[in-house]
């Protein structure tokens, strides 16, 4: 049993929580994710690790409302107790003084780019981060990730908040000011991913990519997390969760992000009559 | 429980001869019992266990056909030595506890074997009255006494040995680490079992679907486990969230791995990403682990195909397409590129799956699979086969035959074509001595690795095997690690 310490909104269907998992909280490094199961009846759902104190015992995640089980997670109040998290899992991001380091972070994704961040200016590297959301209503971390940058750019699709337009634009600018890129990285939906990708490959600017495919036990044992990288089948928990972003099939990672839609819907609305009828 | 359930069964007149004292010669004329069973137009519909058991009426009349041999060779063919005749003997008294005790004395898992272990290779493959007729069921009778145990609730917990003061670390919690946890509580050590996942049990749990293996008859063997002292801790992923040698840091004396072979494997033929293309592990994982087959009372979905095939023909892929069966599916397919004698599942499970309606595609295989606008597997491409000379495992090599492809059209595929081994724990354990297909390479029967105080058994030292495989080896490693941690200063 895990405790939920903390609690906060950061938007409206955007939710931090800090959950007491000492071991975890000790060995973890940026890039790294767990897998959780609210209770006995759950799914386990991978998320990325924002951050954690080793002294307090503690983690941080950081997710979104989008289906039955994120919303029970946002649910759960201070004191209460998560039942099952495993990890840390997956490669840690490989980080060292690359020189100068772009991080791009969409909606949610910002959460998983803010460690790389921290971790990649830490190790001396001069970070230009640009962060992006549909609107300045839902973009989180601007105060966090603007400590751990040289420069942050900030950009909505509708205009309400910084530039108006998707990341890529920003980063496209950033390239052409004369700014030399010596590694990208890509955190965000896929299709931004996919953009960003084709964006720096022809200039030749290595660009990782941090993936979130459908995960069961996330230990490398059931392969739901197949990801097509240069032709190859590689496994997002173990070989992962991040690739090189110019190898990667996009196309394959979409149609099996939506291989539950139906049965993920079906699961949100039942959850939503039944918390109702309360 | 289930027992009790109708017996329309051959041999119920055997019964009235059990009282009587009766002659060897006599004993052979009780024709071996059958076991009373779900009817498979019913079963397909549910995920109850498909045989009832015995009713103490025809445990006693299969008892009462062992001839209690002096040298018993049955047990020569059991991995764990269980002292066969002796609690057969037992039942046939009407001592069905002690019976179940008899089992414990060297089996941690009796409900368990009684299940799942292919007896007719081992035990029963040696068994006297085999040789002009049928064999006692051992398996049968070992099930009858655990369940007797287990529902009568008079579970006897030996008292526990004196503390060594040694600690032990098993890492997995499948046969081999839950058997190898029992022997070495039983002799005085500390004994914590280290599962990455979040329940206790390894493919016991995750894997044999519940109509073979009601999962709560694991859980019972492992609370068992844990009665008699053995910790469990889960959710810790040895590799990840500590290593090999943190656990030495942490005090340990010694360290068993037990972690199976668990990695999916693939084909790598076209299409083989597509949605609805699952691997066996995870087929089963969902429905097994995760109880996707109670969604959306569970949380976790499952591709409910109507048309599903499963490519492979060991037990896994029986165990596969008869889930498919019960999730819906109206055509459930078995596509396996030898022939029928050459099955690789034990006879019990593909005479289940007979009777359950799953079509045989043999000397069939998969080369290609299509899908639709979606990326959904909608067909897959097959070849026919021809055996040609055997190859190196004996068996006639499958050789496809020129343009002979044709589709059979599907929307789910589980691929059942075997395992191999993680290599999360090779990978952070410096000095561990693997082989080239990345199984830990042991010195000898009793497991011991390259590195001193590191013990290995089962599927990660021996490739995808069977259950009591896996505890035959835990057992070994079990008596060799009490000698080193006893050495130790």
């Amino acid at each position: 049993m895990y405790k939920v310490i903390e609690k906060t909104f950061l938007q409206e269907i955007i939710v931090r929580i800090v959950v007491e998992a000492p071991e975890i909280a000790r060995k973890r490094k940026a890039g790294q994710f767990v897998t959780l199961m609210i209770d006995e009846k759950g799914e386990r759902i991978p998320l990325t690790i924002v951050d954690s104190d080793s002294n307090k015992g503690t983690i941080t995640l950081i997710f979104q409302i989008v289906g039955k089980t994120t919303e029970q997670l946002s649910k759960l109040e201070k004191g209460d107790y998560i039942k099952h998290i495993l990890g840390p899992l997956g490669h840690p991001t490989e980080i060292e003084n690359f020189g100068t380091a772009a991080v791009v972070g969409g909606g949610v994704g910002i959460g998983v780019a803010y460690p790389i961040a921290a971790a990649l200016k830490k190790a001396g590297n001069k970070v230009i981060s640009i962060i992006g959301a549909r609107t300045k209503d839902i973009l989180i971390l601007e105060e966090e990730m603007k400590k751990v940058s040289d420069q942050l750019l900030v950009s909505t699709d509708d205009g309400s908040y910084g530039f108006c337009g998707f990341t890529s634009q920003v980063l496209q600018n950033v390239i052409d000011s004369g700014e030399k890129l010596n590694i990208v990285y890509a955190i965000g939906p896929v299709p931004m991913m996919r953009v960003l990708a084709n964006l720096t490959k022809p200039f030749g600017i290595k660009t990782i990519v941090s993936l979130n495919p459908i995960m069961v036990d996330a230990t490398g044992m059931c392969g739901a997390c197949r990801v097509s990288v240069g032709g190859k089948t590689k496994f997002g928990c173990v070989d992962g969760p991040e690739f090189d972003g110019h190898q990667v099939d996009f196309a394959l990672l979409m149609s099996r992000l939506r291989m539950y839609c139906d049965e993920e819907r079906r699961a949100l609305q039942n959850y939503r009559c039944a918390c109702d009828g309360k | 429980m289930k027992r009790g359930g109708p017996c329309k069964i051959i041999g119920v007149h055997a019964m009235e001869n059990k009282e009587k004292t009766v002659t060897k010669e006599k004993k052979e004329k009780v024709p071996r019992q059958a076991m009373p069973e779900q009817k498979p137009t019913e079963r397909i519909h549910n995920f109850n266990e498909v045989p009832y058991g015995y009713t103490k009426e025809l445990a006693l009349a299969e008892a009462s056909r062992c001839i209690q041999c002096k040298k018993p060779s049955c047990i020569e063919g059991c991995p764990v030595d269980v002292a066969i005749p002796a609690f057969i003997k037992l039942i046939s008294e009407g001592k069905f506890i002690e019976a179940a005790w008899k089992l414990k004395e060297t089996n941690a898992l009796p409900a368990v074997c009684g299940r799942v272990c292919p007896q007719e290779d081992q035990c029963e493959k040696l068994c006297i009255l085999g040789k002009k007729g049928d064999p006692v069921a051992v398996g049968r009778l070992e099930r009858f006494a655990a369940d007797f145990e287990r529902e009568s609730g008079d579970i006897k917990i030996p008292k526990p040995a004196s503390s060594t003061g040694r600690k032990i670390a098993i890492v997995g919690a499948g046969p081999a680490g839950l058997t190898i946890a029992g022997d070495l509580v039983k002799l005085g050590h500390d004994v914590t079992i280290f599962e990455a996942l979040h329940k206790a049990g390894g493919v016991l749990i995750y894997g044999i679907p519940e109509f073979r293996l009601p999962k709560a008859i694991v859980d019972a063997e492992v609370n068992y486990l844990e009665k008699l002292g053995v910790k469990i801790v889960l959710n810790a992923a040895i590799g990840r969230l500590k290593t090999v040698d943190d656990l030495f840091k942490e005090g340990f004396h010694a360290v068993f791995l037990g972690v199976g072979a668990g990695a999916p494997v693939f084909m790598n033929i076209p299409g083989e990403n597509l949605s609805g293309i699952y691997s066996a592990n995870e087929y089963l994982t969902r429905s097994n682990l995760m109880k996707a087959y109670l969604f959306p009372e569970y949380d976790t979905p499952i591709a409910k195909g109507k048309n599903v095939a499963v490519i492979g023909g060991g037990n896994v892929a029986m165990d596969s397409v008869r889930t498919a069966l019960r999730l819906g599916a109206e055509n459930a397919y078995i596509i396996y590129r030898r022939s029928e004698v050459e099955l690789p599942a034990r006879k019990e499970e593909v005479h289940h799956a007979h009777e359950e309606g799953v079509q045989f595609k043999i000397l069939h295989n998969p080369v290609e699979y299509i899908g639709d606008e979606n990326g959904w597997v909608k067909q897959i491409k097959c070849i026919r086969m021809e055996l040609g000379e055997p190859d190196d495992s004996g068996r006639r090599r499958p050789i496809p035959i020129k343009g002979s492809e044709f589709t059979i059209d599907v929307d789910t595929v589980v691929v059942a074509i075997g395992t191999e081994a993680n290599p999360v724990i090779p990978r952070t354990t410096p000095g561990l001595e693997t082989n080239k297909w990345g199984y830990i390479v042991t010195k000898d029967s009793t497991g011991l690795t390259s590195r001193e105080g590191i013990y290995a058994g089962g599927d990660i030292v021996t490739g995808s095997a069977t259950v009591i495989l896996a505890m035959g080896a835990g057992r070994q490693a079990a008596s060799a690690i009490d000698a080193f941690v006893k050495a130790k200063n």
